[in-house]
């Protein structure tokens, strides 16, 4: 990564925004209870913004102004929830039913530990041992009817409507990083930093918004109340690229890992604003920052509330990408953070309203 | 009206990209209209008169996207995976032809399947537009296509890809030009985004705040065979459809009435229509802001994404007419 | 209580489904209009009844939502005189043959559904569960007669009259949501006697059962700093899991999740104690399937509480409610509103 005088603005990923991610992923967060997570993003944010305010949904409005005339209203969001659990009955002697929250599989519960509570109670998913199991039986997926959640003999910790995630525990694995709630903690983080190191000559208007996961919530009355020109989500997408077993080419990888940051096209929520997507391939280009196109369709980010909100606002997503997402971990690679967090500064650093001359 | 239908239809223009579609709806409207411009989401927004006391902002939206598909992957055979943009089906795809805007085309076939009876889904799919490999291919990730059909005059019938929804511009734009004189302040949008979630609509009339809306757009119909007793009772040739209810929206009542009081009085004939599956851009104008009636003016419409859909041209002339008498004179819901 | 129940057997015999809302709002308007300052029509049909509160302007203001359009039934062809129909709004189609029904053309028209003979169906269609595009309303007119009173798109509602069972509760249809309109009442009844520094906005919204629109539209227009909605929740019944629906007669619910702001439900859970007011806790997971679900993403986001009140049988003509939990639903968010002083927004917060 060329470090001229052009590229000053960038920043080096070190230990203490190592430190902060870790304590974002280990956070617990499930949408509507995004509290853990809000705390920390208030303590980071608050020395570098003009203004933050907690509205009405909970989320993080931030809004750092620039100087100069014609200042381009930016606004930036990730979002600080997580997929999870909720617990929906107390059946007695520490066993208790649950509800997921978000797009969680019901195939990544059995046998895991999770946390309970605003305490973070510790808790098993069990099932049944094998030797009680007809191999008929073990053929079927479970389903969530024959889950529960077992605190052991803790009467009365806990209570119906708190929520559970993963219990994993944030490490650094060489080039990797492994943790829950990569989406979207690592969106969350990098965020933190533009809003550290906001560029001059733009009003950044950083939106940390609540319940992705449940339909873009929190987005949506983020934008209204910003009513920027433009918006950038960040956000994280799968990476599918492990061997494809019965064809030659894995052609549905959606994004890989050391790829570099993944630059939406289209989901099944929001065609990128083209002018966009070409700003963001063209600053990759002249700065020499490695970046990917995610394969089109399927999966969602916040810009599918921000561009319908009021008479419209062009928007575009960047991922950072991560295997395993809404799993009990997901695995991401240090410089694709690295480049996602480049790519945004510099797109920063040169925006100017010329970005939407010309029609959509 | 055939040749502005014509050239309408077949103009590429999928879902997000309808830069080509709305060059061609400016250049038939500009000459006719006050002013007009271009929103965040691409949809062309073009106002004619001032309205006056006995008048209302009244919208009316015809979407100019249509359905397509979106590269995913060039594999290293030069074989193209797609997602779509809109409402595509599998079975209308296989052996059809496309045509990106960068101005490549191909043919979409499939892999063979272990039980060839049944339909393909998408990821079995692809478009072979006669590469050896990926080298130096001229389409890549992102690269949108639309389907490849030409416009098919049958005399009292017309057939096209993309009648839904460009058979609606065409009516609001004749609407347009035979419209002299209107108590109202009209808005004629021609919408982006409707195939993939009525986004344009939705923009767009947040930032006009009308009092009324009404969609033109097609339905479907039940007159084809296997002509169950459990079908949809629109029928092409019998007259314009004024929508009841659709899968995502119930019209204003009062639209309705007022919509029927019109055909009534010119004496054109009309159907009533109830859609179970699918919904306009009224949806969208509805629930804006604080409310807005709404309706849908629909063209009955066989085969709709397909490429091959075909609507009436008698029930098209007496949509004009019909629309032309909706907001020629105050409206009384 | 007397006058509640004379109130709700009107409201649940009136037509009014989801777009025909114009059928039962003069009932409610009428019911309103000695115990508001002002009624008013959204540009979709909802009625806001508006009670002024107390204090100096600028004052805040809350809106207390009560879905009144019902589910329900549509003509979608006539053939030979029968009609096909289809459903506005979540019917489970086994409850539909031999129901007495009304069609609203020209005129009520008194109606039955009735299936097609087996011997009649396509091979395909099991006539143990005959779907809706094979069931017909039989009005009993010869076919002209009701081509001449009938057309396509004219509402279908079931002629169920309300029956008053064992222990003050009460059968019918359309108790979703017309029990909640009845504890909106009662809500403005009592607030009506007792000063309050809010500004009160309760709205009988509109087609909550299709696309929530009234909510959407309502909450946009009145610009309110709290919304509440109160609706009818899953109550204990054969077949339902005991998780998920909660006991009839024992107070209403209170919703816990995404949709509701935690501070917000643990004031009134809070108050519902003090006022020995029974009630259940509802944890809904993701979506409150409720007015609140739009209401709370509207403009800038308003913070939201759901009330419930518990009902058998859903979305059939033979809802039962217990009337003492309408009572005690509308008294709570009464007893809640007449205590928010002219600061609560300011002490409303996250993550105390």
């Amino acid at each position: 990564m060329a470090n001229t005088t052009d590229d000053a603005h960038l920043s080096q990923i070190g230990n203490e925004q190592l430190q902060l991610l870790e304590r974002l992923s280990n956070a617990c967060a499930v949408s509507g209870d995004e509290g853990e997570v809000r705390k920390i993003v208030l303590e980071e944010v608050r020395p570098h913004a003009t203004d933050v305010k907690v509205d009405a949904l909970g989320n993080v409005l931030v809004t750092r102004r620039g100087q100069g005339e014609n200042r381009l209203r930016v606004m930036l969001a990730a979002h600080m929830d997580e997929v999870g659990l909720m617990i929906t009955n107390d059946e007695g002697e520490g066993i208790y039913r649950f509800a997921t929250v978000g797009g969680l599989a019901i195939a990544d519960l059995p046998g895991k530990t999770m946390l309970v509570g605003k305490e973070h109670l510790p808790g098993v998913i069990g099932i049944k041992p094998i030797h009680l199991t007809e191999p008929e039986e073990r053929k079927k997926p479970f389903s969530l009817e024959g889950l529960r959640l077992d605190v052991g003999l803790a009467a009365g910790k806990v209570k119906v409507g708190d929520r559970a995630t993963f219990a994993t525990v944030f490490v650094r694995q060489g080039p990797s990083l492994r943790g829950k709630a990569m989406d979207n903690r690592l969106g969350v983080a990098t965020l933190i930093e533009l809003v550290k190191r906001a560029p001059a000559q733009i009003d950044l208007l950083a939106a940390f918004t609540v319940q992705e996961e449940i339909g873009l919530r929190g987005a949506r009355v983020a934008a209204f109340t910003f009513n920027p020109d433009l918006a950038f989500i960040l956000d994280s997408t799968p990476a599918f690229d492990l061997p494809a077993w019965d064809v030659d080419e894995n052609v549905r990888y959606n994004t890989r890992l050391g790829a570099g940051p993944a630059i939406y096209v289209a989901d099944s929520s929001t065609l990128s604003d083209p002018r966009l997507v070409r700003y963001l391939i063209d600053t990759a280009e002249a700065h020499h920052i490695p970046y990917q196109l995610r394969q089109p369709g399927g999966g969602g980010t916040d810009a599918g509330a921000i561009h319908k909100q009021l008479a419209g606002i062009p928007s575009v997503s960047i991922s950072v990408p991560g295997r395993y997402h809404h799993s009990p971990a997901s695995i991401v690679r240090l410089s694709d953070w690295q480049h996602t967090l480049d790519l945004v500064t510099s797109a920063l650093f040169h925006l100017t309203p010329q970005v939407l001359a010309g029609e959509r | 009206m055939k040749p502005l239908i014509r050239k309408l239809v077949e103009t590429p223009s999928p879902s997000g990209y309808e830069t080509q579609i709305r060059s061609v709806v400016q250049a038939e409207i500009e000459p006719l209209v006050d002013e007009l411009h271009v929103d965040a989401l691409g949809s062309l927004i073009a106002r004619k008169g001032q309205g006056s006391a006995e008048g209302i902002k009244l919208m009316l939206a015809a979407h100019i996207d249509e359905i397509g598909v979106m590269v995913t992957q060039v594999d290293v055979n030069g074989f193209i995976r797609f997602t779509t943009l809109g409402g595509v089906r599998p079975y209308t795809c296989i052996g059809g032809r496309v045509c990106f805007l960068n101005g490549a085309s191909g043919v979409i076939s499939m892999e063979p399947l272990d039980d060839m009876s049944r339909v393909p889904t998408f990821e079995q799919l692809y478009i072979d537009i006669g590469l050896s490999s990926n080298q130096d291919a001229p389409v890549g990730i992102g690269d949108v296509a639309v389907f490849d059909r030409p416009f098919l005059d049958l005399g009292g019938r017309l057939v096209a890809k993309s009648m839904d929804d460009r058979i609606g511009a065409a009516v609001l734009i004749e609407t347009l030009r035979q419209t002299k004189d209107s108590p109202h302040q009209l808005y004629f949008v021609f919408s982006t985004q409707e195939e993939v979630g009525l986004r344009g609509a939705t923009t767009a009339a947040y930032g006009i705040d009308p009092d009324l809306g009404l969609s033109v757009d097609v339905t479907g119909t039940g007159d084809t065979p296997r002509r169950s007793k459990a079908r949809m009772e629109v029928s092409l040739g019998k007259g314009p459809a004024i929508k009841v209810r659709d899968g995502g929206m119930l019209a204003d009542r009062r639209v309705v009435d007022w919509m029927v009081r019109g055909a009534e009085k010119l004496g054109l004939p009309y159907q009533l229509e109830i859609l179970e599956g699918g919904t306009t851009d009224a949806r969208a104008m509805q629930l804006t802001r604080a409310g807005i009636p709404a309706g849908c003016l629909s063209i009955p419409c066989r085969y709709v994404h397909s490429p091959s859909e075909m609507v009436d041209y008698q029930d098209v002339l007496q949509a004009v007419q019909l629309l032309v008498e909706l907001v020629s004179h105050p409206i009384k819901l | 209580m007397t006058e509640i129940i004379a109130f709700l057997k009107d409201l649940i015999s009136a037509p009014g489904i989801s777009g025909y809302e114009s059928a039962v709002r003069p009932l409610i308007e009428k019911a309103w209009e000695p115990i508001t300052d002002k009624l008013s029509v959204s540009r979709l049909g909802s009625l806001h009844g508006f009670q002024q509160g107390t204090s100096a302007e600028p004052r805040p203001s809350i809106l207390v939502a009560a879905h009144m359009d019902a589910i329900g039934l549509m003509v979608n062809a006539i053939i030979d005189g029968f009609l096909r129909v289809t459903s506005i709004g979540g019917i489970d189609t086994r409850v539909l043959p031999g129901q007495m029904v009304t069609v609203h053309g020209r005129g009520e028209i008194p109606g039955m559904i009735v299936a097609t003979p087996a011997r009649l169906l396509p091979s395909n269609v099991q006539d143990s569960n005959i779907p809706l595009e094979y069931l017909l309303v039989d009005v009993g007119l010869l076919p002209d007669e009701v081509t001449s009173l009938v057309r396509v798109g004219d509402p279908v509602t079931f002629a169920q009259p309300p029956i008053e069972t064992a222990g003050e509760t009460l059968v019918g249809h359309t108790l979703d949501n017309r029990a909640s309109v009845a504890a909106l009442t009662h809500c403005l009844e009592v607030l009506h006697n007792r000063p309050h520094v809010w500004d009160v906005w309760a709205v009988a919204t509109v087609q909550e059962e299709v696309t929530t629109g009234g909510a959407y539209t309502s909450a946009y227009q009145l610009n309110p700093s709290l919304a509440i909605a109160i609706d009818v929740t899953f109550a204990t019944c054969p077949g339902c899991p005991s998780h998920q629906s909660f006991p009839m007669g024992k107070g209403p619910t209170l919703l816990w999740g995404p949709n509701v702001h935690p501070s917000l439900y643990r004031i009134v859970k809070e108050l519902a104690e003090r006022l020995e007011i029974p009630y259940s806790v509802e944890p809904a997971p993701s979506h409150s399937g409720t007015d609140a679900f739009a209401m709370q993403v509207v403009a800038e986001g308003i913070p939201n509480l759901v009330v419930g009140i518990p009902l058998r049988y859903m979305h059939t003509p033979i809802e039962m409610v217990a009337l003492k939990d309408i009572t005690r639903a509308g008294r709570l968010v009464a007893e809640f509103i007449a205590q928010l002083d002219q600061n609560f927004m300011d002490r409303l917060t996250w993550d105390d």
